[in-house]
């Protein structure tokens, strides 16, 4: 197992470096999937056998050497990241040949990813974690060398260095006695120590996974890399950040924290999810869209990691399991179907020459395979049942339902209106799906380009199949998938906690609600096959092709093939209703209307400018002040040489006084 | 006394009903739905004042049942909507605004009460706690809505229901002295903010508190 | 037996269904003609509009795509399947055990958006802005739903919809303020998923505010015959939903035999009968509202589950 996994990392070092040279792309790719899928095998055997127990590393800091291991849960979150990586890779390899830094930044990504996944000390994990964050920086800032995105990378390094920070101290503050994973389960924190982790990790892991309000760096970051990286950052990055939050709250403090821990994670979670799901509505560009969605999915998952937290601190150990069930299947439902999608957004946008909807349109005709996928994708991110979105989602509803049988009043109100909140964000998420594929790929194309744009072969059409085919199975496979996460769910809740399956179906155990998916497939599957065949047995008329009746409208002139293009729905048309009834939730939205003035022949308009609220109303006031104090700081420049030693002299004793006191204590 | 008594089940249901008109009072914006609105809240509070003298066996309560009934069922609705009949149609809606905001300010509010309530009164009757919880919500909720309204006849309404919730939480106390008293001086004190209202609509109308100069207008609002 | 008993229900409830589906929407609108003093056409005319629509040759937009072709089927499909989990005149029947209201829930959605997708197909504006707000609306109704079958669950210990009808019918829950207010919410976005007044009108085509037709405008044919009875076996069902869990009483319980089930029956048209009765009352007394009201009249039924969710937790708190 060790050789294995040492031979991946080793490997991808290896390609880095090949990588720099920017000679073979294709090989640093395809390496980089071997890799991956070496991380899957791993993953695999870690998962139905036995894992890998703590190993050291003949590298490491000075004070002690690196720790390695593979217990369940990392082994799941390591198969979640092989999900991603395979497909996005083999796609990488089937696009153009990308820049050289690109080249080398991306075995480095992944490299890191592992590392944080298999790392059994404090040190290894947050090496691993720097390395995510710097290699993504990389990747997205060798795609933009100036402009707007350049300002979005800086904007990502500055909150990558942040969460970096808050992890830093969060594991100073866990470890007095050792950063190894054992040393730290042998003293777990109590008191404001453990109140201190729980802000530090909420604020480093939480903004790396996007909950809100740090989420404002995400729907940019996201779609500002290349198709490939925008699918491991959505798909796979903000999983290792969800596995460290796990990790350091739900495993290495121990199962003695109180019931409240789970509050601020249910709160952020719904708010992200609601904000994310929102704004998935709202976004005007194929790949912003999903990054809002997985703003969405995080925050669903962060709600039942908080949920897992309340039961666990309310002795309801079957339903911590459930909850907790939801968040690991959850998460890699959402690494297949994210994958899927971002994959075909690039897809999109490489063949059809846009990311912007509004000129495109209509792609179904042109593009029948990225299309199936993409809708596949879709149906699964809108949770419909039986595909795999809706299995998980159905566990983390159940989990919220059962939020009742907690003792506490307070905690059975919030359960409430976070199911409220949550079954918001679910409807917004089927909203926001729609929209996408109805701008997208269906209707009529809106620019030539979109009407000429030609299918995905090859590669690239292997590598959307490989995740759609994924998805599919999860969807049917739910229960046995998830009984796979027994080890990780014993390994936090304790020895007799059991995963919320029977056989090939999702159970809840004492309530009696049971949802099977394959049943529920093969239901569907007669339905609507038994209605097809019953109505075509009545009706056998081939249908014929007319101009769209379209209400009586007159039919377009022979100047405008594809019809006129205002007279579809536009991007911001589609979510108009939802901007108006709730979309200053999330946003602070400045509508300016110029109506048409008699006799004047330029049309009216209305402009809509939107600005999410997590930089109206934190990062600008944060920069105002920064601003501010830098100007006070300037003003010290003026003063006279005594100002300035006695301001020296007045710091040199203010830091000899702090050391006495700490010495005292 | 528990659920499935019918003693218990009635009072709950008559509560209920109660909250749920006064969120009616919260969303409506047309003057006309509000005065039926508060006609309905009055007609329940007597239906749960005279419940609750049979359950308790305190005819005094079908006294207070009985004023509720004539006073804020019959006499104060007709009142108000003489009233109405004065004001401008363009005053007979207010705008709508904030709706989903006092709504949701609404729903909280249940949800504290409820949170200040159960712990307090632990040890009494799940009756009387119950029947706490939903007064103190109606009572918060007729504050929300005073504050929430611009209206001269939505604050009215508000003080009503306020009021109401008082009634309710006197009432479903046992062996609680004085309710008609208390609930007579409550309607004293609403028909005088609603006297004191009236002087200012006339004021406001004709620029003057002389009744005399509402002689000439006798039978417009026909 | 049990088994062969629950097998014999299902297909009896199956054909129930599919048959009287349509019919209930003639009956509702021959009551609602009659309401308006009109005499309005047979309760059978929706059968034959479906009968004829289905001989004729369906046209498809220029545009549309296998979408158009496909979408009547799947979203017929996921309301039949729905409407099969929904039990009638008796329980206990094949599908009873996975017949939970988070999976009905689920269908409905699945068929919602279907329904969505065909309008956006052909690429004409009321398509579009029909989808677009059918969406948004499902963004209200949705949560409401959810908290419903929240209360539901605290009551009867589980959100299988065959549980639920059981311990309601049982009756050891006395009157309830949650449940009125759990079960004015849930006709509240009944209507709203229905497409009826106030939310939408389900008679009239090419108003501004038309959301449910507005989906339809480019089906013909049969596309348009299988549309028209998924929206009758949509009524159906919530009908059949709205009885279940607040009628319970006279339905037959699971392994009961004929003479309860024509019993069960005989109660099941009664209550079907009185919910068309309501509904074409009160489509007959009020007025359609503007389309951005309509966030106002969800956020209400919200609400009042949010607070039927409140109540319950007292009230379990106390017992």
């Amino acid at each position: 197992m060790l050789t294995l996994l040492g031979a991946c990392l080793l490997a991808l070092l290896g390609l880095s470096a090949l990588g720099v040279t920017g000679r073979a792309p294709r090989v640093v790719f395809l390496g980089c999937a071997a890799a991956a899928a070496g991380f899957g095998l791993a993953a695999a055997i870690a998962l139905t056998g036995d894992g890998m127990a703590a190993t050291a590393l003949p590298v490491g800091p000075p004070w002690a050497p690196s720790l390695v291991a593979l217990d369940p849960l990392s082994a799941w979150f390591l198969l979640i990241l092989a999900v991603v990586a395979v497909p996005a890779l083999l796609f990488a390899a089937a696009s153009p040949a990308p820049p050289p830094a690109e080249g080398a930044a991306f075995p480095l990504f992944l490299a890191g990813m592992a590392a944080v996944l298999v790392a059994a000390d404090g040190f290894t994990l947050l090496l691993g974690f720097e390395l995510m964050s710097l290699a993504s920086w990389a990747l997205i800032a060798a795609r933009h060398p100036t402009g707007v995105g350049r300002r979005t990378a800086r904007l990502y390094l500055a909150f990558a260095a942040f969460s970096g920070l808050c992890l830093i101290a969060g594991f100073a503050l866990l470890a007095p006695a050792g950063l190894g994973f054992a040393a730290i389960r042998a003293a777990p924190p109590e008191g404001w120590r453990a109140a201190m982790v729980l802000i530090l990790v909420l604020l480093g892991a939480g903004s790396k996974a996007g909950l809100a309000p740090f989420h404002i760096w995400l729907p940019l970051a996201h779609p500002a890399a290349a198709t490939p990286v925008s699918a491991l950052m959505s798909g796979a990055m903000v999983k290792v950040a969800l596995y460290v939050m796990i990790r350091l709250l739900l495993d290495l403090p121990g199962p003695a924290q109180p019931a409240w821990w789970g509050l601020p994670l249910i709160g952020l979670g719904a708010a992200t999810a609601l904000i994310g799901a929102l704004r998935a509505n709202l976004e005007r560009d194929i790949k912003a869209i999903l990054a809002c969605s997985t703003l969405e999915n995080m925050g669903l998952i962060v709600v039942g990691l908080g949920l897992a937290l309340v039961f666990r601190g309310s002795d309801l150990r079957p339903l911590a399991s459930l909850a907790l069930a939801a968040v690991l299947l959850h998460a890699l439902n959402h690494a297949g179907f994210k994958t899927l999608l971002f994959l075909c957004a690039g897809a999109v946008a490489s063949l059809a020459g846009s990311r912007d909807p509004d000129r495109l349109g209509g792609l179904i005709h042109r593009m029948p395979w990225v299309a199936g996928c993409a809708m596949l994708g879709a149906f699964s991110a809108a949770a419909l049942p039986p595909l795999s979105g809706f299995a998980s989602e159905w566990l983390l509803l159940q989990s919220l339902i059962q939020g009742w049988r907690v003792a506490e009043m307070s905690i059975q109100l919030i359960a409430a209106g976070t199911l409220a909140v949550v079954g918001m964000a679910v409807g917004l998420a089927a909203a926001a799906m729609v929209r996408l594929l109805g701008l997208v790929f269906l209707g009529r194309p809106r620019t030539p380009r979109a009407a000429g744009a030609p299918d995905a072969v090859g590669m690239m059409r292997v590598a959307l199949l490989l995740p759609a085919a994924l998805s599919l199975l999860l969807a049917v496979l739910a229960a046995p998938m998830l009984s796979l996460t027994g080890g990780a769910i014993r390994q936090l809740l304790g020895a007799n906690a059991l995963a919320p399956v029977a056989g090939f179906d999702l159970v809840l155990g004492d309530a009696g609600a049971r949802y099977a998916p394959w049943a529920v497939a093969l239901l569907l599957a007669l339905a609507v096959g038994l209605t097809w065949l019953a109505v075509r047995r009545r009706s056998s008329l081939a249908p014929t092709r007319e101009p769209a009746w379209d209400g009586g409208f007159m039919p377009p002139p022979p100047h405008l093939p594809f019809g006129d293009p205002l007279s579809q729905v536009s991007a911001m048309g589609l979510g108009q209703p939802i901007r108006r009834s709730l979309g200053r939730v999330a946003l602070a939205i400045r509508e300016r209307h110029y109506p048409a003035m008699p006799g004047d022949p330029a049309t009216a308009t209305l402009r809509v400018d939107t600005e999410d609220r997590g930089f109206t109303q934190m990062l600008y006031p944060l920069a105002r002040l920064r601003r501010r104090l830098s100007r006070r700081a300037e003003a010290l420049r003026g003063r006279t040489l005594r100002i300035n030693l006695s301001l020296a002299f007045g710091t040199l004793v203010f830091l000899l006084a702090l050391v006495a006191w700490l010495e005292r204590g | 006394m528990g659920i499935g008594e019918l003693p218990y089940d009635v009072a709950h249901v008559l509560g209920g009903a109660m909250l749920l008109v006064s969120f009616v009072l919260l969303y409506q914006r047309r003057v006309a739905s509000l005065v039926n609105a508060l006609a309905l809240q009055g007609a329940l509070l007597a239906m749960a004042a005279v419940w609750q003298g049979y359950v308790q066996g305190a005819p005094q309560l079908y006294v207070t049942g009985l004023i509720a009934l004539v006073a804020k069922g019959v006499l104060i609705p007709i009142f108000l909507r003489r009233m109405m009949r004065k004001l401008a149609p363009g005053h007979h809606t207010e705008p709508a605004s904030n709706i989903g905001l006092s709504m949701i300010g609404g729903a909280l509010l249940v949800a504290l009460a409820i949170l200040v309530v159960l712990p307090v009164t632990t040890g009494a009757k799940a009756l009387a706690r119950e029947d706490l919880a939903v007064a103190l919500s109606i009572i918060l909720l007729g504050l929300l809505m005073m504050l929430m309204r611009r209206s001269a006849l939505a604050q009215i309404a508000g003080l009503m229901t306020m009021e109401n919730g008082l009634v309710l939480a006197a009432i479903g106390v046992a062996g609680m002295p004085l309710v008609i008293e208390l609930s007579t001086a409550g309607l004293v004190l609403v028909a005088a903010v609603i006297a004191g209202l009236f002087a200012r609509v006339m004021h406001e109308r004709f620029d003057s508190l002389d009744t005399d100069m509402l002689d000439p207008h006798r039978g417009e609002g026909r | 037996m049990v088994v062969f008993g629950g097998l014999i229900t299902q297909l009896l409830h199956l054909a129930l269904i599919l048959a009287g589906a349509p019919l209930l929407t003639g009956v509702v609108r021959w009551l609602k003609a009659r309401l308006m003093g009109r005499r309005g056409a047979h309760p059978l005319q929706p059968w034959r509009d479906i009968l004829k629509l289905l001989r004729k040759r369906p046209i498809l937009a220029d545009g549309a795509s296998i979408v158009s072709r496909a979408a009547p089927y799947l979203a017929f499909g996921a309301t039949l399947l729905a409407a099969a989990l929904i039990p009638s005149f008796a329980q206990g029947m094949l599908l009873a055990g996975i017949a939970d209201l988070l999976l009905i829930a689920g269908l409905l959605a699945l068929a919602r958006v279907a329904l969505a997708l065909n309008g956006h197909d052909a690429g004409t504006p009321f398509g579009g802005m029909g989808a677009a707000r059918e969406m948004t609306f499902a963004v209200f109704a949705e949560p409401a739903l959810l908290v419903c079958v929240m209360v539901f669950a605290v009551l009867a210990g589980s959100s299988n919809l065959d549980t639920i009808g059981a311990v309601f019918r049982e009756g050891a829950l006395g009157l309830r303020v949650s449940l009125l207010f759990a079960a004015l919410a849930l006709v509240a976005v009944a209507l709203a998923e229905n497409a009826r007044v106030p939310v939408d009108n389900p008679a009239t085509h090419l108003e501004l505010t038309m959301v449910h037709e507005a989906m339809l405008l480019e089906a013909s044919g049969r596309h348009l015959a299988v549309w028209e009875m998924q929206a009758a076996l949509k009524l159906t069902l919530w009908f059949a939903l709205l009885a279940a869990i607040f009628l319970p009483f006279g339905t037959a319980s699971a392994g009961s035999g004929p003479l309860l089930w024509s019993l069960g029956l005989l109660f099941w048209l009664v209550k079907m009968g009185l919910l068309a009765l309501m509904l074409a009352m009160f489509e007959s007394a009020i007025a359609k509202m503007r389309v951005f009201r309509v966030p106002d009249f969800l956020g209400g039924a919200l609400l009042l589950a949010l607070l039927a969710a409140a109540l319950i937790f007292v009230s379990t708190g106390l017992a």
